[in-house]
């Protein structure tokens, strides 16, 4: 049988979705079903004096309206954080509360504070309108780096200086001692955006509670259902899990934002059983904009050390990092552990040293975004090293070759904590080079320039870690949860299959891409194979999706689930084929007894399991369904190089792309359709932060100015040239399949290739840096108030 | 309440509707045609795209009375049984959805735009898609599968 590794085979999840029959959450409706709206402040930071409910508690199909005040009453939990952070001195991050709904105070523009429950969603939403909040407005900080000042308003009683830690990473003392000795030094200042995620689909959950069996059902938009019934009912609805059962059917996109733990979710979920009635919420877009999770947020300085030859000494880095009004699931992770980490990058620096001071503003919770705190590290670090080149008068692809950690110096141990298994960095850039037809770029420019145009070209050769990830390590750096994967092969008497993961797919074609594997595995066709997720009541507990760990972790977990199938129908068959079960080989699906013609299926082995009449009961176990836990021995660490080219209209400022080239080394590729569609749609939300997207708060009254699609612009087909995108491979040397992890490469590679292009077009105006989006105003600005161009135009 | 007559996806059908209802919540919610989407409030994002007598037209935005006596065309409505149209099928061909939450509006949006322009160029598909928002494919293959359809001869 041929192998199914490294084919493309076409989507099974597709039929469903273009003929109109996805099932989303907002797509389900529950016999008796109510609507929730949700009501939000307007205010960015202001004290709750009073919240007054009885006369929108009389409108029209009005069944409930619900406050704080109710869910104190109840005992309902505050949302919890997962990760806790230690200061540089050793005591924990400060971890203020996170209610559901309110008490006492709001923290930022779409904190919720109300509920209202009605017949149709109309009749709550209008009223809502009635419901009589008296807000104290305070006044509020939304930038990071001023909540630390003295002075500034203050969030939370427990955090001084609204910080929420201080912490390190890194030998300090090395760090200086080599920078003293540093021939140059290449500096940077830059602000990492701030990002809304914008998944299209927007958040909706729907809870039901059945008074006879006192079972909580919450379907819901989550990447996770595993960790929001832990999160929900450890921490805050206190329902066992036994009890709770979390669907997350079909998902349209995540990118993060669908990992975490809402207020929503838990909301309808204990408004259900208050009202006797399933609740339902979906999120209108504008709300999307002021409640889901944002991404990025840094202010960063940072300093690399060069010796005469521009050989990388050292690197000095201080990042001021913004985390909203509250911690989100995962938020005090993201700048520290998954960011500090990656800042050797594909470099062989000595020393590092990254401190990071968190922050409370009033803003939206910040936490993961594709890529989370990586696409931060390689932008960081491949902007410095193109200001390096420039110091050292060295050639950007040139720098890059002296100090990248050579291919046969793996393992290799960064001094950030990492050690990365496989990878040949200078290979994927001669790759890239040659694809972009590097060669050919001055002719192009100079055809730009005869237009009238400027030109511009970038490399970013990025790397990241995820496979996310051995629960022993992620536990001694804070983690509250273990990072392994789960899978279950169940062989049906037929000889069908169900293949249940504990990761979630919305949009990566998992029911895809894992079939293929099992397939090729047990040497079965791909249409006897049926792959489950999404529900906790039919699956075992697994952490679900995110930090590309789908494959190389949830994959793992299934083969080894096929191991166990084969190892029991091994024993199986060595009975039915009276034969020694060493002699029993297994191949395509069949197990023979070595050197003879006889054999039998795995149908035939799975019809012995369930019907076992002649079979060897006193030793093996009747039926076939087998599970498997599996916790990786080390994050995998995809790489890759990124190649922009862009034109810049001098008179407009408009930037546009005109040639993007990855070439990514993901590990060994299953589906390379499925792979480049990931790697297309993690670039273009690159593009989309470099050039287009921008989450804007009012420095005064911290009012969110890009609240809609009208004000935040995310990149439409008419801004992006189609792509080429190649791989070069090396396989991730820890788990069987060799797979590193494509879901975010396209996120983490993109932005600092495209601002160093654009700022290589703009060189002629002796402009450095440009901090991100490089949208028309800010480049046109940058311009006309650099010096005129040294070339002669 | 008001009371509005139409066909949809070749049916007759009839509904009472407050005035205020949209022509997608008529569809979703009353009808329960799940497959045109809300991904926005703004007129975005081109989830909601259905055609309204033959022509595209985002469903989000126009109110279920003014639809009285017209012809709907949902995605639901597109495939033939189990034929699925050459859009549909390109799309799958082409990779040119993932989550499939813009899909159903992308693949209306994109029939009616060969409709009209048999045979576009890479640049005419871009622009057309304007008012559509997709989050995960970068529209690389979105455009591709257009380009096959159109190159099928729709
Ligand atoms: S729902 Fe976004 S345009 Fe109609
Ligand atoms: S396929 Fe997910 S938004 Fe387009």
């Amino acid at each position: 049988m041929a192998t199914m590794i490294g084919t493309s085979v076409k989507r099974r999840e597709d039929a469903k979705f273009l003929t109109g029959r996805g099932n989303y959450t907002d797509d389900i409706n529950r016999p008796g079903q109510v609507h929730a709206y949700i009501i939000r402040s307007p205010h960015a930071h202001a004290t709750l004096a009073s919240v007054k409910t009885d006369k929108a508690a009389k409108r029209p199909g009005v069944v409930a309206v619900l406050t704080g005040a109710d869910t104190a009453a109840d005992g309902i939990g505050g949302l919890p954080c997962g990760w806790l952070i230690h200061n540089k001195d050793g005591s924990p991050m400060v971890e203020p509360p996170h209610p559901p709904l309110a008490q006492g105070k709001v923290r930022h523009v779409g904190d919720p504070v109300a509920v209202v429950i009605a017949e149709t969603y109309a009749q709550a939403r209008d009223a809502a309108e009635h419901v009589e909040i008296d807000y104290k407005a305070l006044p509020a900080v939304s930038d990071a780096s001023k909540a630390i000042e003295r002075g500034a308003p203050q969030l939370h009683d427990e955090a001084k200086g609204n910080l929420c830690y201080d912490w390190h990473l890194g030998d300090k003392a090395a760090v200086d001692a080599a920078f003293a000795k540093a021939a140059k030094v290449a500096k940077i200042d830059l602000i990492n955006n701030r990002l809304i995620p914008n998944a299209m689909e927007p958040r909706a959950a729907l809870g039901e509670f059945n008074r006879a069996t006192g079972e909580y059902t919450l379907y819901t938009t989550s990447q996770n259902p595993h960790v929001i019934r832990l999160l929900m009912g450890a921490h805050v609805l206190h329902v066992a899990e036994s009890k709770l059962r979390v669907i997350a059917p079909d998902v349209g996109g995540g990118f993060g934002s669908k990992i975490y733990h809402y207020a929503e979710e838990a909301i309808v979920t204990w408004a259900a059983a208050k009202v006797n009635r399933p609740v339902k919420w979906t999120a209108e877009r504008s709300e999307s904009f002021m409640s889901d999770a944002q991404g990025r947020d840094h202010a960063t300085h940072g300093e690399l050390a060069l010796d005469k030859d521009g050989k990388f000494l050292a690197l000095r880095v201080s990042t001021v990092a913004n985390l909203g009004g509250y911690l989100s699931t995962f938020s005090t992770t993201i700048p520290t552990w998954l960011y500090a980490t990656l800042l050797a990058g594909v470099y062989t620096t000595p020393v590092i040293y990254c401190e990071v001071k968190a922050v409370f503003t009033n803003t939206v919770p910040v936490d993961a975004y594709r890529g989370a705190g990586r696409p931060e590290a390689s932008y960081l670090l491949e902007r410095l090293v193109d200001i390096a080149a420039n110091v050292c008068g060295l050639d950007r692809a040139e720098i890059r070759k002296r100090n990248f950690i050579p291919k046969t110096a793996f393992p290799y141990q960064t001094p950030v904590a990492l050690q990365y298994d496989s990878g040949d960095y200078p290979g994927c850039l001669e790759t890239a080079v040659k694809a972009s037809d590097y060669a050919g770029y001055d002719k192009r420019r100079a055809a730009s320039e005869k237009a009238g145009k400027l030109r511009g070209i970038g490399i970013s050769t990025y790397i990241e870690a995820c496979g996310i990830a051995p629960s022993a390590v992620v536990g001694s750096l804070g983690a509250r949860a273990g990072l392994y994967e789960v899978g279950t092969v169940r062989v049906h008497p037929t000889g069908t299959i169900s293949v249940l993961t504990g990761t979630h797919s919305h949009g990566q074609g998992h029911e895809t891409t894992f079939a293929q594997v099992v397939a090729d595995a047990l040497g079965v066709p791909m249409e006897s194979i049926e792959v489950v997720h999404g529900d906790t009541a039919m699956i075992p507990f697994g952490m679900g999706t995110y930090g590309s760990r789908s494959l190389a972790v949830g994959g793992s977990a299934i083969l080894k689930a096929v191991d166990k199938i084969v190892a029991k129908s091994k024993k199986i068959a060595a009975h039915l084929l009276e034969a020694a079960e060493a002699d029993i080989e297994f191949k395509d699906g069949v197990f023979s007894v070595a050197g003879t013609d006889r054999s039998k299926t795995l149908g035939e082995i799975a019809l012995a399991a369930y019907v076992p009449h002649n079979y060897p009961i006193e030793t093996v176990e009747p039926g076939l369904d087998e599970t498997a836990f599996y916790d990786p021995k080390n994050f995998t660490f995809p790489a890759g190089t990124h190649i922009c080219e862009v034109e810049v209209d001098p008179q407009t400022g408009v930037v546009t792309v005109e040639k993007f080239t990855a070439v990514d080394d993901v590990g060994r590729v299953i589906n390379p359709m499925i792979v480049e569609g990931q790697v297309h749609g993690g670039v273009v939300q690159g593009i989309g932060q470099a050039l287009y997207e921008g989450c804007v708060y009012d420095p005064k009254t911290g009012q969110l100015l890009t609240g809609s699609m009208m004000d935040y612009c995310m990149p439409r087909a008419d801004n992006l040239p189609a792509f080429s995108v190649g791989h070069h491979t090396t396989l991730c040397t820890h788990n069987q399949l060799g797979v590193k992890g494509c879901g975010e490469v396209g996120a983490i590679g993109s932005p600092p290739a495209v601002m160093n292009a654009v700022v290589d077009a703009l060189k002629p105006y002796g402009i450095t840096h440009l901090d991100m989006p490089a949208t028309p105003e800010r480049v046109w600005r940058a311009i006309h108030s650099a010096r005129q161009p040294r070339a002669a135009e | 309440m008001p009371s509005v007559s139409l066909t949809v996806n070749g049916r007759k059908v009839s509904a009472e509707v407050e005035q205020r209802t949209l022509l997608v919540q008529l569809l979703r919610e009353k009808l329960g045609l799940t497959g045109t989407h809300v991904g926005c409030d703004t007129s975005q994002c081109g989830a909601c795209v259905v055609h309204v007598d033959g022509t595209s037209i985002k469903s989000c935005t126009i109110l279920a009375v003014q639809c009285e006596g017209t012809n709907v065309l949902t995605i639901e409505g597109l495939a033939q049984g189990d034929k699925l149209h050459p859009m549909q099928e390109a799309f799958r061909e082409h990779h040119g959805l993932q989550c499939g939450f813009c899909t159903p509006g992308m693949v209306m949006s994109a029939v009616d735009l060969l409709k009209n322009n048999p045979k576009p160029s890479e640049r005419e598909i871009r622009e057309w898609l304007e008012g559509n928002i997709c989050r995960c494919t970068g529209y690389h293959n979105i455009v591709k599968a257009i380009q096959a359809a159109s190159q099928a001869g729709r």
